[in-house]
């Protein structure tokens, strides 16, 4: 019987599991007769590596081999791609240099990958590591995107450190919107570097059978598949048939576990050479060092309006810190997952937006939760909020006064995207009666009774995920496909298992696809297994990134379903002798239309099993497989509006008040979704007032390199949250569902800063809002009144 | 090779170990009791808090030969069978969890505040959680459980 | 980590002999900054002593007016010691914000002072309340006893036993936490007692040390309204990316009032 359980808060089927310390991570799993690897890294930020001795790192106890970038030459292991390829201004590709899994030369960043040493136990290849003799010739190296291009060169074929100089959009209309500008508000402002940090540190542990000539790699994967494409395809020449990849249990993501790193293509390469299984698990610190960064841009920004605050055109001009090498989807963060967000919730008209992307040597950025988004929604609720205080106007009026309306969609935008649904003010509105923005003024005067400065600031953010069409995106530069494959397969005795490409990490996918099969197949959810992570047994996928699982990957399982019941009415329709134009399913029953006569789910199950009593023209077996291209992005959309309290004398930031409201269209579970609310905030509280990601300028080394210096939000740091919902159904797929996971992080960053500056009575100040930071401002702003 | 003997869970094991063999280690390898994780290298995250003779600790920054004789509780040993403690109870049935790597951790600190706060304030709550970094739930969640827990007399 | 020795005495004289007859013996009290330092493979001691089993080092009790703490006492059972809570409130609520509760529940006072590190609040706590340390050979003055970053008055293999700390009139501690690290940025321990103010600050320069003009100030009054400000020069105290000395010293006495608010409240 179906559960009618979409649209309800259940508690998750995986958290069992996970409560009673019976989670499975890559790290939990051993083989036998394995080997630890332990990476020797760069201890340089840039410099030629001038000679590499082994010697006695292999005569220390347990090791059984070192190898060095010039080891996997012979063997033909490439370069470490980049999926995405930018065209530039002129028309040109970007500059792509050789990456490979273990430096061939040269080391670009502190953390780079010299050699690996493999040991029988963790310590000893930890010994082994210490006693290889690397040779530097250190180079001046600069790790600040702004001074990138008049830099030391990181790679020949890059020149001036430039990736792409890329532009979205038509300069002299722009320009001329401008022309006529009544009022232009200017900003610079950067986006700080952030270090993702999954709880889980990257893990690998990759086998080779030499009596299949195959290999197992368990990795610590958002998209086991995609990372099997790019291992076989691009790096190792592995047959895809020849390679299976599993990710178990994976402590969150967040971006940074999207990619192929060099450890696990290292782990994959060494398994065979030395005929035994390989494993390796980063420290915290190798994380800081080696993971994919985030963001990272310096930007400057100019909004034009004319009297009536109406905003007539925008101008934005980027640069973006690729770090030393393109991971493999960086270049598409600062462009089209970036500049097309620029337009935001408002009807600017017209807009354009610069982009340089430079390599510095820093580790490499990628996407991280939001990727691009929380870039543009910085920016734009930043300038608007300057340009409100510049107006004289009311926030919260000057936003109302340009957005988008309701009957305007589905809407174009300047900078390529068509939204199609959404209701902006409706959800601006919500959340001022929330917060009760009326009664901030005498909430502030208390404050100030007490010594405090109180401020409060709005972010109404957009965000495009589950990005899509495959046949756009690959217009675009992707090298890949954006849709996702299900496979709804019953078992004879009525049981379900689900193989979804959408890989989980967090998410609750076991429960928001199990309520969704249940109800739509009218299976009880305890007869449904969500089986994901594993490209054994799961048909091509592309897995988990971008806010896509539930809009993409449930799409594609509400599609198999499809599938499944209409093979089901043709079952049905012979067993009950009626025309298949006859048969209603509902509820888990298949009827004849105006009829008590029916058969139920299991009954049809099992007769597709056993069809001793079958149509003659149809296949025995229910197992269908559905894959789903979006016809578009989903857009969701809201307002979030933080309220703090700023301590003058230390310059402590305190948040004391925080509602969001969101638009995500459908919910399947409210529970998980204002969950992935709570998180996200979180991040992006991290963000605005915490995290950085420091190099030293001039030797650059990561002086963030550890929970010591780089600040991980704690329960002590964030208030509780108040999430509110408001609705307008996706109109593309068939859940009406938008994406979730990411709307915190790329909201609240500017709330955040919104708020702080309208304590101090200051126009801007850069993330994070650090108590020195804010403090300075405070004596600035006290004596300037 | 030091030999050393604790009960873990309720049972006796001796082993030998290395004088250097982290607690973590020494669970997760030695005993195969995966739950208890390590996720930074500066005794910070805390998703490797177990209870020592009663009190949490951060078993990553405690060497195995420290729990010598000492009854030591894991994620593993806190449901009764198939029955959740209280705090696992609340972690579930208020989403206090995501991915669940620092989870048990964050379970097992959870129980020792209320061993020694049966009724603490949303302020008390996350000041204790000092010591556990979550990167998924943002704590709200955690938070509301472990009231939760504590309004239904977990401790 | 590097291999090692392992020793676990039963007495202190076994614990000082197994240090004499060991090559390069590190003493471990509660690990909290010794195992994370081993992990790193920053030090490489060729043998650890263990403090834990010797009884005699844990407990608090009250002696000649001074409250004394044993040297292996963590700071959970000080932190919540009801002597220590009633004779120094100032001492338990300074215990309760170190570090974190795990830590809390590992970290003793002798392994803190004997690492002195120069962010730790128990040096604050020593030296602002006129601490007198006792160790296995003799008894230090807390003003003898710091002597620079991670710098103690004790000689090699010297342990220490136990803390005794007089009851102060009233005393306070102010602590601005590292928001990362959660070590102080600036710690501060105000204290009146018989023998005249006490302050005592941490984390601010490269070791504690007690800020004469605040000391002074505070004499003619102890209310923080006569707090105008650090003595501390900015040049003589730190300066990183979390906080410069600028900033660490205008919080010296920012924290300096507050702790004074707080031990007049």
């Amino acid at each position: 019987m179906p559960d009618g359980s979409v649209g309800q808060p259940v508690t998750r089927r995986e958290d069992k599991r996970f409560l009673t310390g019976k989670g499975r991570y890559v790290d939990d799993l051993h083989r036998t007769g394995e080997l630890a690897a332990v990476f020797v890294r760069s201890p340089h930020a840039h410099a030629n590596v001038t000679s590499i001795n082994i010697d006695a790192a292999m005569a220390s106890p347990g090791v059984i081999a070192v190898f060095t970038g010039a080891d996997m030459e012979p063997d033909g292991i490439g370069s470490l791609p980049c999926g995405w390829v930018v065209t530039d201004r002129h028309g040109e590709p970007h500059k792509n240099p050789a990456h490979f899994p273990l430096v061939r030369g040269k080391v670009n960043y502190v953390g780079d990958h010299v050699a690996v040493v493999l040991a029988e136990t963790p310590e000893q290849a930890r010994d082994g590591a210490d006693l290889v003799e690397v040779d530097y010739e250190e180079l001046p190296a600069n790790v600040e995107p702004a001074k990138a291009m008049t830099a030391p060169l990181l790679h020949e074929d890059a020149p001036d450190n430039l990736c792409y100089d890329w532009v979205l959009g038509d300069e002299a209309v722009v320009e001329e919107a401008f022309s006529k500008a009544h009022h232009i508000t200017k900003l610079d402002l950067v986006n700080n570097r952030l270090i993702p940090n999954a709880m889980e540190p990257r893990a690998a542990v990759a086998e080779y059978d030499s009596g299949t000539d195959s290999y197992t790699l368990w990795s610590t994967s958002q998209n086991p598949h995609v990372l099997r494409l790019i291992l076989s395809a691009f790096v190792t020449g592995i047959p895809e048939s020849k390679l299976r990849v599993i990710a178990p249990d994976v402590g969150g993501g967040f971006g940074s576990k999207i990619y192929c790193y060099a450890e696990e293509t290292v782990c994959l390469w060494a398994t065979k050479k030395v005929g035994r299984p390989v494993r390796w698990t980063a420290e915290r610190s190798e994380s800081f060092l080696a993971d994919a960064h985030g963001r990272d841009h310096v930007t400057h920004a100019e909004l034009a309006m004319n009297e009536q605050g109406e905003f007539l055109g925008l101008k934005v001009d980027t640069t973006a810190n690729m770090g030393a090498y393109l991971s493999n989807f960086a270049s598409c963060i600062p462009t089209y997952l970036y500049a097309t967000l620029l337009a935001g919730q408002y009807r600017t008209p017209v807009i354009v937006c610069n982009v340089k992307a430079v390599f510095t040597n820093t580790a490499p950025v990628d996407a991280y939760r939001g990727a691009g988004r929380p870039e543009a929604t910085y920016l734009l609720e930043r300038i608007v909020e300057v340009a409100a205080r510049e107006l004289n106007m009311d926030p919260a009026e000057l936003r109302k006064r340009n957005f988008i309306q309701p009957d305007q969609f589905p809407y174009e935008t300047p900078v390529a995207l068509t939204y199609d649904i959404g209701d902006y003010e409706a959800s601006l509105n919500a959340a001022m009666e929330m917060i009760d923005y009326a009664g901030f003024p005498a909430r502030k005067a208390e404050s100030e009774k007490n010594g405090k400065l109180r401020g409060i600031g709005f972010s109404a953010y957009i965000e495009a995920c589950g990005i899509a069409p495959s046949s756009v995106v690959g217009s675009l530069g992707a090298g890949v496909g954006l849709w996702e494959s299900a496979q709804v397969r019953f078992n004879a005795t009525g049981t379900i298992s689900v193989l979804t490409g959408s890989h989980a990490h967090g998410q609750g996918h076991e429960t928001t696809f199990a309520q969704v099969v249940s109800d739509t197949l009218g299976v009880p959810m305890e007869n449904i297994e969500i089986v994901h992570g594993d490209t054994g047994q799961i048909p091509m996928a592309m897995g988990t990134y971008g806010s896509r699982s539930l809009a993409v990957g449930g799409s594609a399982i509400m599609r198999a379903c499809g599938k499944i019941i209409e093979k089901g009415k043709k079952i049905a329709a012979h067993l009950l002798e009626a025309s298949v134009d006859d048969i209603e399913f509902k509820d888990g029953n298949f009827t004849v239309t105006g009829t008590d006569k029916s058969k139920s789910m299991a009954e049809i199950a099992f007769t597709a099993y056993v069809p001793h009593n079958y149509p003659a023209d149809l296949e025995p077996g229910l197992d269908e497989t559905a894959f789903y291209d979006p016809l578009n992005f989903t857009y969701p959309a809201g307002t979030h509006i933080a309220e703090v309290e700023v301590d003058p004398e230390t310059g402590v930031t305190t948040i004391v008040d925080w509602v969001a409201v969101d638009d995500f269209g459908k919910i399947i579970n409210p529970l998980i979704v204002e969950g992935q609310v709570h998180g996200g905030i979180a991040q992006g509280v991290g963000q605005a007032l915490l995290e950085h990601g420091v190099y030293d300028p001039e030797s650059g080394q990561l002086l963030t390199g550890s929970y010591m210096d780089y600040c991980m939000p704690r329960a002590d740091d964030l208030p509780s949250f108040r999430v509110g919902m408001t609705e307008t159904a996706c109109t593309h797929n068939p859940l009406g569902v938008k994406g979730c996971g990411e709307a915190g992080a790329i909201a609240s960053p500017p709330a955040i800063i919104n708020a702080i500056t309208d304590a101090l009575g200051i126009m801007h100040m850069e993330m994070p809002a650090t108590p020195e930071k804010v403090w300075r401002l405070a004596q600035d702003a006290k004596k300037s009144a | 090779m030091p030999s050393v003997s604790m009960t873990v869970n309720g049972r006796t094991v001796s082993k030998e170990v290395e004088g250097r063999t982290l607690l973590t280690q020494f669970l997760r390898e030695k005993l195969n009791l995966t739950g208890t994780h390590v996720g930074c290298d500066t005794s910070q995250c805390g998703a490797c808090v177990v209870h020592v003779n009663g009190q949490s600790v951060k078993a990553c920054t405690m060497l195995a030969v420290q729990a010598e004789g000492a009854e030591v509780t894991t994620i593993e040993g806190l449901a009764k069978g198939d029955a959740l403690h209280p705090m696992q109870e609340a972690f579930r049935e208020h989403h206090g969890l995501q991915c669940g790597f620092c989870t048990p951790g964050m379970v097992m600190s959870a129980v020792d505040l209320l061993q020694k706060n049966a009724n603490p304030s949303e302020t008390e709550i996350r000041e204790w959680l000092e010591g556990n970094i979550c990167r998924c739930t943002g704590y709200h969640n955690i938070v509301n459980a472990i009231q939760h827990a504590a309004k239904a007399g977990a401790a | 980590m590097y291999d090692f020795g392992y020793h676990r005495p039963a007495t202190l004289a076994d614990a000082a002999a197994a240090v004499d007859g060991a090559e390069d013996a590190k003493i471990v009290a509660g690990g909290m900054t010794l195992i994370p330092t081993l992990k790193q493979r920053l030090a490489q001691p060729s043998d650890l002593v263990d403090l834990g089993s010797i009884a005699d080092l844990r407990g608090i009790s009250e002696k000649d007016g001074a409250v004394v703490i044993g040297a292996m006492t963590t700071h959970g059972e000080v932190a919540s010691s009801d002597l220590v809570k009633s004779k120094i409130p100032a001492l338990a609520a300074l215990a309760e914000g170190i570090g974190d509760p795990q830590v809390r529940n590992r970290g003793t006072i002798g392994g803190s002072i004997a690492n002195n590190d120069p962010a730790a609040d128990y040096p604050a706590g020593c030296l602002g309340l006129g601490a007198t340390i006792h160790t296995n050979k003799r008894e230090i003055a807390a003003d003898d006893f710091f002597t620079g970053m991670f710098e103690t008055a004790l000689e090699e293999g010297e342990i220490v036993t136990s803390v005794a700390f007089p009851v102060p009139e009233k005393a306070a501690y102010a602590k601005f936490p590292n928001p990362a690290s959660r070590y102080a940025i600036v710690g501060v321990m105000v204290a009146q007692t018989g023998g005249g103010v006490r302050v005592a600050v941490t984390g601010a320069g490269p070791g504690v040390f007690r800020d004469a003009t605040i000391e002074g100030a505070l004499a003619g009054g102890f209310s923080s309204d006569q707090v105008t400000g650090s003595g501390a020069s900015a040049d003589s105290l730190n300066s990183d990316m979390h906080a410069s000395a600028e900033y660490r010293q205008h919080l010296i006495g920012v924290m300096a009032k507050r702790a004074v608010d707080a031990a007049n409240a």
